[in-house]
């Protein structure tokens, strides 16, 4: 498939533009996050690294409670993912029979439209003149609109659970297809029971999907800050919203890029973790 | 295990499908009824909203700026991938594992650290921001999903088929053009419109390297201030969504028709006629 | 078509620090239906991939019609391929797969569907040109694949366990079929396999390979009858095997002292005059006799009976405490012929031609 310049072109093109627009990038943000905030923009080389905006972070009694906020949302919000869509995966793969693919199929779809379009949704439903709202007033069963529904942490998380919810079930249908059945057979034949089977068979084999799904739902959650703009106004905000805000006008960029790296630094150690106790990392090259 | 039938799961797979459609479903309504206001009860049923989309110049650049960024950034990627996917399967060469870990990184990495670190290196290398750079950052997070998908092909690829071919006669050009590029074109072609789909609804990163002409998600965005125009915006939506899932629905079909073949053609083991 | 021979001289290849083939040499006539037989591992099929060019010898020569072939790429090779798994084009049809070799050699185009249909009616596959692989049986798509390969009338026709995946009824009128095959277009077969009744039915001649390296290279009689070692011996056919040293050097015979149990007489055989010491002696099970009266005669424990179909096996235990095997066809009702039960002693004997001695 592949001989003489080939060779060389299959790889050096791949991890030429990978070095360029991915590892460039991050380590241009590192330097960017200890150098001091200068005039004369970018291309003023003449400074020496310092580790103030690090200091910053950690001195302002605002920057990591709100990291600590953004963590515990996308925990949540993973753990909801992953808890909801298991019973999902485990019903195409083993009761759904023929049609399993179609089922997939259809619960995949919602994920596969407007991630934008999806969010608002939420703030139409959950707003005070939004659909759960009039459509209680309309029906008479409250007199005037809930202004709670909205802007709040939990319409942060309702929304973001709805959003992931599809493309979570996918690693976990795949791990559970890898289940064999003849195992599930031999466990029973070996006298467990259902319930026996599941938690010692069916649930470690599929533990790989399970973990490679939530990952897949905390990492850009840890970053989000798209839902919280729309659906979580000032009472929702998120660590990324300071982060956008920092480079979005341009304020800060040092002190943003030394934000932008402590959250990569604190996701990257969840996925080692994740990573290195559950070996998902095989399963990742194999699917 | 597989005896009961059980009746909790269907149940609960229809309840959760059903809640996943019913902000879309509501979605659509509005952009049928009559009224601006997103509320209810709804003001009658127009096609208005429709009308209005396509009179909407700037709502009709963004969707072809769009078009532009993800047909280039799904190009590159599923070239990038593909070669990727190739060097790592056929050849063993040193840092073969970190080229692996550097293409699935921007699976790790939250796309707003990503578009950050992007925006910084335009900046200081003094690139304008413009659909260009959008379709560079759509290329860097699409190439996860091309590699798997060209892995996962090439995987399943028989080495006997190019050797067969070339113990025949064939050059080495004659093979790629007519054996290898045949049996890995539906692939390629998932993996094309898998990246078309994340490019066109990408709003993130496009949001960091846009420069003055919009990407339909950021048009999207700037415009939900303005709520009159809202409905033409959830009237393209709808269009978009149905084109979208038109546009998956064949990428399902070419993966799985092709794994589905070369199955069949592996399970030779039967010998059924003589 | 004519076939064209084959000659390998001191071919060996190396992987990394691995040999997995040995300084090969053989000559494979024109015309030779050839087999390289041996267990999964012992360079066989790397040997073949040399020949057709997929993999470069590490040092030797290859000939093919009597020229150097080491620096010809694969696809001027006179030689082409059927592979394991068959390798059919997944995406063209049976027609565009026979046709495929002949397209690539430009072949003018009309001669094209003659001579797809001539090679597809030759293993009885006409008719079906226009479907596609993945729609045919695994014993379909094994004709269609030696279609393809015959189709540009190679000199040489190179096959990697071409059989292997199919059942086994299916395989053995395929086995026949093939010898017929080979005769026909008297072209020069070389086949790889590990079965070794597959080899031993359709081989003119076969290379008995172990760990990279050829044992004996001889006709199927005779590596059945004259094994040259302990391992060829092993490999084809079942045997027993008995250690001893030779006391005696007659003009006609050897007299061989077998451990524990006694004086054998045995042909020269292999023997080179003059050896001293340890040998094996071996012997077919087909060839002994219960209670017969040959020169060579041992008494024996009856251990158990085993019904194999045609034959019937009879394990026994001779003094010395080696097992022995005696194989009958079963044409007369076996037990009342020789009245033993397990447990009982009984004769074992045979002539003196049917001893082998392995150095």
């Amino acid at each position: 498939m592949i001989q003489g310049k080939g060779r060389w072109a299959s790889v050096m093109l791949p991890a030429l533009f990978l070095v360029a627009f991915l590892v460039l990038p991050l380590l241009l943000m590192g330097v960017m996050s200890v150098r001091p905030r200068l005039q004369g923009g970018i291309f003023n080389t003449d400074w020496t690294p310092t580790l103030d905006h690090y200091q910053t972070v950690f001195e302002s009694g605002s920057f990591l409670p709100l990291l600590g906020t953004s963590a515990r949302i996308a925990l949540l919000v993973g753990c909801l993912a992953t808890l909801l869509a298991y019973p999902l995966a485990y019903f195409l793969v083993f009761r759904a029979g023929r049609r399993a693919s179609v089922l997939l199929v259809l619960l995949i779809l919602p994920f596969w439209t407007s991630y934008l379009l999806r969010v608002i949704a939420w703030k139409i439903i959950l707003g005070s003149n939004g659909a759960i709202n009039s459509f209680l007033l309309y029906s008479g069963m409250i007199e005037e609109p809930s202004p709670l529904l909205l802007y709040n942490r939990s319409a942060v998380v309702v929304t973001l659970v709805y959003v992931w919810l599809p493309f979570v079930a996918l690693p976990i249908y795949a791990a559970l297809l890898r289940v064999d059945r003849s195992w599930l057979e031999a466990a029973g034949s070996l006298g467990a029971t259902r319930r026996q089977t599941f938690l010692k068979v069916t649930l470690p084999l599929s533990l790989p999907g399970v973990v490679a799904g939530f990952l897949m739902v905390f990492i850009p959650t840890v970053g989000e800050y798209v839902a919280p703009i729309l659906v979580g106004g000032t009472r929702g905000s998120m660590y990324g919203n300071i982060i956008e805000t920092f480079f979005g006008d341009g304020i800060n960029w040092p002190l943003g890029s030394a934000l932008a790296f402590i959250m990569l630094g604190c996701v990257l150690v969840v996925v080692v973790i994740a990573v290195k106790t559950l070996r998902v990392d095989r399963m990742l090259e194999e699917s | 295990m597989t005896s009961r039938p059980g009746k909790v799961l269907p149940a609960y797979y229809l309840l959760i499908v059903f809640l996943l459609y019913i902000p879309l479903g509501i979605l659509f309504l509005f952009s049928l009824n009559e009224g601006t206001a997103l509320s209810f009860p709804l003001q009658g049923v127009s096609l208005d909203w429709y009308r209005g989309m396509l009179d909407n110049d700037q709502l009709l650049t963004a969707v072809r700026n769009s078009a532009i960024v993800a047909t280039v950034s799904g190009l590159m990627a599923t070239l990038l991938g593909t070669l990727a996917a190739m060097g790592l399967i056929r050849l063993r060469f040193r840092g073969r594992s970190l080229l692996l870990a550097v293409a699935l990184m921007p699976l790790l990495v939250p796309f707003l650290i990503l578009g950050v670190a992007l925006l910084i290196l335009f900046s200081a290398t003094g690139v304008a921001r413009s659909l260009v750079t959008v379709a560079l950052a759509h290329t860097v997070v699409a190439i996860p999903y091309t590699l798997l998908i060209m892995m996962a092909r090439l995987i399943g690829f028989d080495r006997a088929v190019e050797e067969a071919a070339a113990d025949l006669g064939a050059s080495y050009v004659y093979t790629l053009r007519r054996v290898v590029m045949p049996m890995i074109a539906p692939a390629m072609l998932a993996a094309f419109l898998v990246a078309f789909t994340l490019s066109f609804d990408e709003f993130v990163l496009a949001s960091f390297t846009v420069g003055r002409e919009p990407t339909l998600p950021v048009f999207i965005f700037g415009q939900l201030r303005f709520a009159n125009r809202f409905p033409e915006v959830v009237a393209l939506a709808s269009v978009v969504m149905v084109v979208s899932i038109g546009l998956l629905l064949v990428a399902e079909r070419l993966q799985q028709a092709y794994s589905g073949r070369v199955t069949t053609q592996r399970s030779s083991g039967e010998g059924a006629s003589a | 078509m004519g076939g064209a021979s084959v000659e390998l001289i001191g071919v060996e290849k190396r992987f990394k620090d691995t040999v997995a083939v040995d300084g090969v040499s053989l000559h494979i006539a024109a015309g030779e239906f050839f087999s390289l037989l041996g267990p999964s591992g012992c360079g066989k099929t790397t040997t073949l991939r040399m020949i057709a060019g997929f993999e470069q010898p590490t040092s030797g020569v290859i000939r093919i019609d009597e020229q150097d072939v080491n620096d010809v790429p694969v696809n001027r090779r006179p030689a082409n391929m059927v592979f394991q798994n068959y390798a059919l084009f997944p995406h063209l049809t049976i027609f565009e797969n026979v046709a495929f070799g002949l397209r690539v050699q430009k072949v003018a185009k009309e001669e094209i569907p003659s001579r797809v249909a001539d090679a597809l009616s030759m293993v009885q596959m006409g008719g079906m040109e226009g479907r596609k692989p993945a729609q045919l049986s695994g014993g379909q798509q094994q004709r269609v694949a030696l279609a393809r390969a015959l189709v540009d009338r190679p000199p040489v026709l190179l096959l990697d366990e071409p059989l292997g995946a199919l059942d086994l009824k299916l395989r053995k009128g395929m086995q026949l079929e093939l010898k017929r095959l080979q005769r026909e277009v008297g072209i020069t077969f070389i086949y790889v396999t590990h079965d070794q009744e597959e080899s031993l039915t359709m081989s003119d001649r076969i290379a008995v390979m172990d760990r990279g390296a050829v044992l004996q290279v001889d006709s199927p009689l005779d590596l059945y009858d004259r094994p040259r070692s302990r391992f060829v011996a092993d490999f084809i056919g079942t045997s027993n095997f008995l250690e001893g040293h030779i006391t005696e050097s007659l003009p006609d015979r050897l007299v061989v002292s077998v451990n524990g149990i006694g004086a054998v007489s045995a042909p020269r055989g292999q023997i080179p005059d003059g050896h001293s010491g340890p040998v094996t002696l071996m012997l077919r099970p087909e060839r002994l006799t219960l209670g017969g009266e040959d020169v060579n005669r041992f008494e024996a424990v009856l251990e158990d009976t085993v019904f194999v179909g045609n034959d019937t096996l009879f394990l026994l235990r001779l003094a010395s405490g080696d097992p022995i095997t005696v194989r009958y066809q079963n044409q007369t009702p076996l037990v009342s012929q020789t009245r033993i039960s397990v447990g009982h002693r009984v004769w074992v004997s045979w002539p003196m031609e049917s001893s082998v001695l392995l150095v």
